[in-house]
């Protein structure tokens, strides 16, 4: 158990430092950082002092250093944008992230898991078939589509929720709908095979030849097993849906993380870029680390391996 | 005295029933997905034959015009000799009446078009731009298709050999690829894509590149997957022993014992691969305007959907959505005929 | 070894009259078991034998009401358990009975314990839903059902998952389960196919002291004469869903009246024999969705005769508590 933890502990450590050493890359390729904070107007002296400022007559090695002792820190720089700590910046977004990302985490849980067990048990009835549509459309319609044509129908159409922004509590739906969809149908389709096979498998035949009722079938040697495949995803699903909150905070112009790196990245601003990159990997692989931590918990093979 | 008595009547199946069971798959054949999907291709291959208009210029006078079946709206409106701003809503002027109605006399009241009602010369409507709708999703098949071709053989040719060196080799190469596939699982790919495609800029063939970063590590894996089976086969220590290259082994020997699931993980990437580069497109770093791709034609039409102009996005995001779908389920057919060891690739 | 003239007169304790259960296919009816009948007594030890898709593993199923339904249905016949039919009676009554009254004892015993759940807490299940005991007494009995399948340091075992034990250990849970409520009938299908032969044969010792201790019956389901020979009072051969031949282990061994039993016998190595090579019977079992009118052995058979083809053989005794179901027999 310690060893598997402290594997993931490294690997989130890992994670990390590799985003962080792409991120550094790729700010140094893209050009010299000055150009974005100096003007035309500069002068020679102006554009030294700030070298200097900036660490960049060091080599590329003590600037990466410098780089990632100030983002242990929190400490990102300034925002060319918006002329202030991009920890500042990041901070204010983060809780809207937050809320959707949770809120649509939770709804592709809560319809994606029982929709999943409920097709396995009657398979090939008509719940079945809706189940497999509702998989089927999630996994093949494009996230940003398919919010957009949400939009149009019950924000445009129907005026029963606001089309975008964050105002009242029901702006919260469509985008974390949109975002949590997809992740649904996964978990659906994830649930029902598992389910299935774990219905097939020569414990449950044991199970009821010892007279277990089929309630405590499903609800207790089933359910935990089939939540095995699921969770193993929910780690995946997790960084996924950092991913997705790029597209669908576009689409609600939700006023989170996600859109504040396209905004940052149409304005070419690296600082805040890079701290909004960093953020999201750090979201990401703590939120995977409690995954895995859950995974321990739910599968004994795992706990004392 | 044990004996296992299970294994005296086992014949092979005799030439008839092997030819009555691939006859018995192929009837199970997606017809649907197959159709839909060769109805994309044959939109790509043929587009500039295929569209009845250039995709890429439009008329600003034929811009917004709704799909052929739609019949537009109407509002009764006064003939007014001059109005003013705040009239403008139920009033219209003589010389504007008459191009409707030439009889039209000051005072009557004659429906106006506030939206022109569809015509058949643009079947799906046009853009804010007055471009055609249809010739512009056929030609958005075009880059999805040519996009999802080029990423595949390069991301895939990647994979495979990645992964073939890594279940062939085992030890350090193996932990060392297969902790970047982790990594690669782990790190917001999307945003640095994006980074990537604004820095680098916006060509048809970064994009390419920076896609096939996304799907390299399924084929990698599976690849691995399939050689470490594999390579304890009694026809591959054979070749050991009888002095093959481990180049010959790999590529003439192993790889094509993994053909079958490469098919199928190719089948289930493209979808992916095609969902990636609309999400690209949408975001503004796709392929550069006008050249139409689905994506950017989505998100084209994003911020007319609140004046009920929702034709631009519906129908290219439709095309996108058909498509995957047709992969997915043309995908889990070949799964279920090729290999059914690969149900757990979901 | 104890032959079935001795134990005529003991009780009868599972009797299975005419048992039917089909499948319904887009191929057509399956006929899995069409028509068995046969008589089970206290402490003896049956073997149902034959080749894979012979009927006996839906046979067993049907024992314990575990067919799937659909597509499978027992369409018709009996199966009086302790004097009760269970084939009428509800499912839920028939969970009450599975475990205590009949127990079943799977196959692989590497997939049949649930891998999210200790040992220790898989056996109590068990007593706990057929015993109103407390808690304390439900794992005092897990504890000693553990020790009497001989589990070394049970009481520090029962904490260990399935994972953490050999193959051997938990074909012993497996049993331990299959007798913690103290059944009249065990049924175990192929108990030890995955299993090396010597610990096969612990096991197989261990269930035979069980069996003494209790005067428990067992049915063996089986393709492996081996096991039957040293197991088995009676022995009742399989073919496409019906017993073709039915006896004491010593009449079907030596005087197999069935051309199947025959072949049957013919194909096992033998020690006490020296052969050329091991005889093996030609061509497949008939599709179980589409039987031929009169013998389904009969495109196999090597006496076959016209009447073969024509109808189906009446079950003819060839001696005393010994029958087969063949038109040679006179």
């Amino acid at each position: 158990m310690q060893k598997y933890l402290a594997r993931r502990f490294l690997l989130a450590f890992v994670t990390l430092l590799s985003v962080s050493l792409i991120i550094f890359i790729m700010s140094r390729v893209s050009g010299d950082p000055r150009h974005i904070y100096l003007d035309d107007y500069s002068t020679q002296e102006d554009w030294d002092r700030m070298g200097e400022v900036l660490g960049l007559d060091k080599p590329y090695y003590e600037q990466y250093g410098m780089f990632l002792k100030g983002a242990v820190k929190g400490d990102f720089g300034e925002s060319v944008r918006e002329a202030r700590p991009v920890t500042e910046v990041v901070l204010e977004r983060s809780p809207a992230t937050l809320l959707l990302g949770s809120v649509a985490f939770s709804f592709s849980i809560l319809v994606g898991v029982p929709l999943g067990i409920l097709s396995a048990v009657k398979r090939g009835t008509w719940m079945d078939q809706v189940g497999k549509i509702i998989a089927l459309i999630g996994q093949s319609a494009p996230p940003f589509w398919l919010g957009i044509m949400l939009m149009f129908f019950f924000a445009v159409q129907l005026g029963m929720v606001p089309p975008y922004g964050k105002q009242d509590w029901n702006s919260i739906i469509l985008p974390a709908v949109t975002l949590g969809w997809y992740y649904a149908a996964a978990n659906l389709r994830l649930v029902r095979s598992a389910m299935l096979d774990v219905l097939d498998s020569e414990y449950i035949k044991l199970a009821r030849a010892k007279g277990v009722n089929s309630r405590t079938i499903i609800m207790k040697h089933a359910f935990r097993n089939a939540l095995i495949p699921p969770l193993t995803f929910a780690g995946v699903t997790l960084g996924a849906l950092v991913t997705g909150s790029l597209v669908v905070e576009t689409v609600f112009a939700w006023p989170g993380l996600g859109r504040l790196a396209i905004e940052a990245l149409f304005a070419f601003d690296y600082p805040l870029l890079q701290g909004v990159v960093i953020t999201f990997t750090l979201l990401y692989v703590t939120a995977a680390f409690v995954v895995d931590v859950l995974y321990a918990y739910v599968d004994p093979r795992i706990r004392y391996a | 005295m044990a004996a296992d008595l299970s294994g005296i009547v086992i014949a092979p199946p005799t030439f008839g029933e092997k030819v009555a069971g691939i006859y018995r798959k192929l009837k199970r054949l997606p017809v649907i997905p197959v159709f839909l999907l060769s109805l994309v291709v044959i939109a790509g291959l043929f587009a500039p034959v295929l569209a009845p208009h250039d995709p890429e210029k439009g008329d600003l006078r034929e811009r917004n015009i709704p799909p052929a079946w739609s019949s537009g709206e109407s509002e009764p409106k006064t003939v007014v000799e001059r109005m003013s701003i705040n009239d403008r809503a139920t009033s219209v002027t003589l010389s504007d009446a008459k191009k409707v109605n030439p009889d039209a006399q000051i005072g009557d009241q004659i429906d106006i078009y506030t939206r022109p009602a569809g015509s058949t010369k643009f079947l799906l409507g046009t853009d804010h731009l007055g471009r055609d709708v249809l010739s512009r999703v056929i030609y958005g098949a075009r880059i999805s298709l040519l996009v999802s071709i080029v990423t595949l053989a390069v991301g895939g040719s990647i994979g495979v050999t990645m992964g073939l060196m890594a279940g062939w080799y085992g030890g350090a190469m193996d932990e060392f690829l297969m902790r970047l596939v982790d990594i690669k699982l782990a790190i917001p790919l999307i945003l640095i894509a994006l980074v990537l495609v604004i820095t680098l800029g916006q060509s048809l063939w970064i994009i390419v590149t920076v896609l096939c970063l996304f799907i390299w590590p399924r084929f990698a894996r599976q690849v691995r997957g399939e050689v470490l089976q594999l390579k304890h086969m009694d026809y591959v220590s054979l070749a050991k022993v009888s002095g093959a290259s481990t180049a010959r082994i790999l590529f003439i020997h192993i790889f094509p014992g993994t053909i079958n699931t490469l098919i199928v993980v190719a089948t289930l990437q493209v979808g992916i691969v095609i969902l990636l580069e609309s999400t690209l497109s949408f975001l503004g770093a796709g392929v550069p305007p006008p050249t139409p791709a689905w994506g950017s034609m989505v998100s084209d039409g994003r911020d007319k959907l609140a004046g009920g102009v929702w034709w631009i996005s519906t129908f290219p995001g439709l095309a996108i959505m058909i498509t995957v779908m047709s992969l997915n389920l043309f995908g889990d057919w070949l799964r279920d005929t090729l290999d059914p060891r690969l149900r757990q690739l979901e | 070894m104890v032959t079935t003239d001795t134990r005529i007169d003991t009780e009868v304790v599972l009797s299975v009259e005419d048992l039917r259960t089909h499948f319904t296919t887009r191929w057509g009816t399956v006929k899995a078991v069409d028509g068995i009948s046969f008589d089970l007594r206290k402490g003896e030890t049956l073997g149902i034998v034959g080749e894979s898709g012979c009927g006996k593993s839906v046979t067993m199923l049907s024992l314990m009401r575990l067919i799937p339904v659909p597509p499978g249905q027992i369409v018709s016949g009996k199966i009086v358990l302790d004097g009760e039919d269970i084939v009428p009676i509800s499912e839920q009554e028939m969970a009450e009975i599975r475990g205590s009254k009949i127990a079943l004892i799977i196959q692989d015993p590497m997939t049949s314990l649930n891998p999210v759940f200790s040992i220790g807490n898989q056996v109590e299940e068990a007593i706990e839903i057929h015993q109103d005991i407390p808690k304390q007494s439900i794992m005092d009995r897990a504890l000693e059902v553990l020790r009497k399948v001989n589990i070394p340091a049970a009481e520090t075992r029962v904490k260990d998952y399935p994972h953490q034990m050999s193959g051997g250990m938990r074909q012993r849970v497996v049993g331990a389960i299959g007798i913690s409520c103290q059944p009249q009938v065990l049924i175990a299908d192929e108990p030890t196919t995955s299993l090396d032969v010597t610990i096969q044969a612990q096991y197989l010792k261990l269930l035979k002291d069980i069996q003494k201790d209790s005067d428990l019956s067992i049915i063996f389901i089986t393709h492996d004469f081996g096991i039957v020979a040293k197991m088995c009072d009676r022995v009742a051969v399989m073919y496409a869903g019906r017993i073709v031949e039915h006896g004491s282990v010593r009449d079907i061994f030596n005087n197999p009246s069935h051309p199947y039993t025959e072949a049957l016998l013919a194909s096992v190595p033998r020690m006490d024999r020296v052969v050329d090579r091991l005889f093996s019977i030609e061509g497949q079992p008939p599709p179980l969705h589409d039987l031929p009118v009169g013998c389904a052995f009969a495109d196999r058979c090597p006496v076959v005769m016209d009447k073969c083809r024509e109808s189906y053989p009446e079950i003819k005794a060839v001696s005393d508590g010994h029958t087969a179901a063949c038109w040679k027999v006179e």
